[in-house]
């Protein structure tokens, strides 16, 4: 009979944390399209199509940057909290969030000046989401409540409050029965980029990306946190208030969150509809994975992403296959990728288990 | 009366599904591997179970289906958790990506169809007895497959042999290794097990409850499961009493819809989600004060025969 044997790997090669994630996104690419071909889709036709879709036009490639805008910041929400093993998956009720926070700001509170507009609801929907994921924080470090659940829960909660506002009271009544929101005036939305969706949002993703880089490689509060995740009871005996950076990651990344969704509705959509939220709440964990929860790889990630999420909508108008298609890569890739880090970790050596008879015990 | 029989009914009704993948979920976590791609492996189910029953026209072949197709989805992340040691949350996260986007692709055919799904039918004499009868004897025969199976898991896990192995797996594994136990094989097995509970959960929803096929039409119900095992403390009997109740809170909220209630239905679709909330932290609290509630001490924590501790 044939073992495997994981043999812990002493040394941690500079190459390898480059290979991992590529070695991954080729291998759930692989299996994707191995797992298409089964299902008499042509995986050639497809990841063409996804290719053409996504690099065959300026519109293509300005989709994929509107696409990325979110997604990065949805992967920064959930790495801060990654990094100290706190299993924040709420960044998509944390974006609905931060979405009903800037409609209301504009619906309630708008003044005619795009820098106070911009101010305004910058705020509100950090707030909003900051609080919405900092629930959780409190429940986790208060009482050590499941946070997976919490923030899941909490998702499901946002997306049917966002669709009360949306059916509901803040329904546009020239919208003859469809379901969205009023177009928000001119000092609400965010300046474009030419011709392009590109909005200003880019540099708020840019810029987070940036302060949680130097904030988790320089300062030394990023330092406290990564030797929460890495080793929790050296960072109690160090003194280190672990309570405290729960609610504190939790409310950063609900923060970083809500702002995703401000930037979805002031950037890119200008009123808020059903299905606004587009699962990028979901995309960002992937991502976040991927970028090995490094912030300074989560934009790059975040783009590659956005060419799977444009090419699904070619795939969908093209082959005719559900967008949901694209979930099976994604899950497959992060598959690959969790897969190969323990293949990183570990030396893994194929034993004949017959030989160990005789006294190899070990 | 009249009015509170029917909503009970219909509450054992849709929280069956939850239930079938809450029972397969207890299993897995029991054995310490948690699979948080209920999701996804309820919708494989569902997809597996129409697609059969629609082509053989026996709703038990597609049932069966449900079974094997939820089993071996969950292979994957048996595979990585078990054998390579991955992280079991964004193991569990990827799994529903795949399961959803894997029933959505294959479904793409079925849209639209309809079967005639399975027929209820009245137990004789149980369903006589007043309140009761109408409430819990009145249904579809997977509803009563889900009552035995609550009563063999409950007599399984804490009066058997195996049972006991399955708990020792989860409690201790390097004690359960010691004892000649393959920790491995057993964790193999209930996972595998728990993954096609889940898919006849999925199952019952396409075939027996909608008796169609929609694109992501679980909503849900998968996560709540995984909620509903830290609600029912890992035990068969109480995840069965937290399933009916979800299911009482969705089939009440139906019922206020069909009378023209002016509560919102997207603020009512909130309150099972919530109430998870608030059950869970109850749940914690107690834990916190040292109550004992029946978490496997090895939950979630990879075992490698090597390691020392």
């Amino acid at each position: 009979m044939i073992h495997l044997k994981f043999e812990p790997r002493l040394d941690n090669p500079a190459w390898m944390s480059v290979m991992i994630p590529v070695a991954a996104v080729l291998t759930g690419l692989f299996a994707g399209g191995v797992l298409f071909a089964f299902l008499g889709v042509n995986p050639f036709r497809a990841y063409w199509a996804v290719l053409v879709g996504a690099f065959g036009s300026t519109y293509g490639l300005s989709e994929i940057v509107t696409k990325a805008i979110p997604i990065t910041l949805t992967a920064l929400a959930g790495l801060i909290c990654y990094r100290m093993l706190i299993w924040n998956i709420g960044a998509e009720g944390q974006l609905c969030l931060g979405a009903i926070a800037t409609v209301a700001v504009v619906r309630y509170f708008y003044v005619d000046n795009r820098i106070a507009m911009f101010a305004l609801m910058f705020l509100a929907a950090a707030l909003a989401g900051g609080v919405w994921g900092g629930v959780s924080g409190f429940l986790k470090a208060k009482w050590n409540v499941n946070e997976t659940i919490t923030t899941l829960m909490l998702n499901y909660v946002a997306i049917n409050l966002s669709e009360y506002f949306i059916y509901g009271p803040w329904k546009d009544p020239m919208s003859m029965g469809f379901p969205f929101t009023p177009n928000f005036p001119p000092a609400a939305r965010f300046w474009v980029f030419g011709s392009t969706r590109i909005h200003g949002g880019i540099f708020i993703a840019l810029a987070i990306t940036l302060i949680f880089q130097l904030l988790l490689k320089r300062s030394k509060w990023g330092y406290e946190i990564r030797v929460i995740g890495e080793n929790p009871r050296a960072a109690r005996y160090a003194g280190i208030n672990i309570a405290k950076n729960i609610l504190l990651v939790t409310f950063i990344g609900g923060a970083v969150a809500g702002l995703a969704g401000m930037s979805e509705m002031a950037g890119l959509h200008g009123r808020m509809s059903r299905g606004f939220s587009m699962d990028y709440g979901y995309t960002g964990i992937i991502v976040a994975w991927l970028a090995r929860l490094s912030p300074i790889y989560v934009p790059l990630v975040a783009f590659l992403m956005g060419v799977l999420l444009v090419g699904g909508d070619t795939l969908q108008v093209v082959m005719g296959l559900p967008h949901a298609s694209i979930k099976i890569l994604q899950g497959l890739i992060l598959f690959s990728m969790i897969g190969a880090e323990t293949l990183s970790r570990f030396r893994i050596r194929i034993v004949r288990v017959g030989l160990r008879a005789k006294g190899e015990e070990n | 009366m009249e009015l509170i029989i029917p909503i009970l009914a219909a509450a054992v009704r849709s929280g069956t599904p939850i239930l079938y993948a809450t029972l397969g979920e207890v299993l897995s976590e029991r054995a310490g591997v948690m699979n948080l791609g209920l999701e996804g492996v309820m919708l494989t189910g569902a997809y597996a179970g129409f697609a059969v029953t629609k082509a053989t026209g026996d709703p038990w072949l597609g049932l069966t289906a449900s079974f094997f197709a939820g089993a071996a989805i969950t292979l994957i992340h048996a595979f990585l958790c078990i054998t390579l040691m991955c992280n079991q949350v964004v193991s569990g996260l990827a799994l529903v990506m795949t399961g959803y986007g894997l029933s959505a692709l294959l479904g793409r055919s079925i849209i639209g169809e309809t079967i005639s799904g399975m027929a209820s039918w009245s137990i004789p004499i149980l369903s006589d007895i007043p309140f009761f009868g109408p409430v819990f004897f009145q249904h579809n025969p997977m509803v009563y497959v889900s009552y035995l199976l609550v009563v063999f898991l409950c007599w399984f896990i804490f009066r058997t042999r195996w049972g006991l192995n399955l708990r020792a797996v989860g409690e201790n594994p390097r004690a359960a290794d010691a004892m000649g136990l393959s920790v491995t094989k057993i964790r193999y097995l209930y996972t595998l097990v728990g993954g096609g509970l889940a898919g006849v959960g999925g199952g019952y929803l396409s075939v027996v409850y909608a008796q169609m096929w929609i694109e992501g039409m679980t909503s849900g119900r998968g996560w709540i499961a995984v909620a509903l095992v830290i609600f029912g403390l890992w035990n068969p009997a109480r995840a069965a009493f937290g399933a009916y109740l979800f299911g009482g809170v969705e089939a009440l909220q139906l019922r206020m819809q069909a009378m023209g209630s002016s509560i919102s239905a997207s603020l009512l679709l909130t309150l099972p989600y919530l109430m998870t909330i608030i059950v869970l932290t109850v749940v914690s609290i107690r834990a916190g004060k040292g109550v004992k509630l029946g978490t496997p001490a090895a939950l979630s924590v990879p075992f490698r025969r090597e390691d020392r501790d």
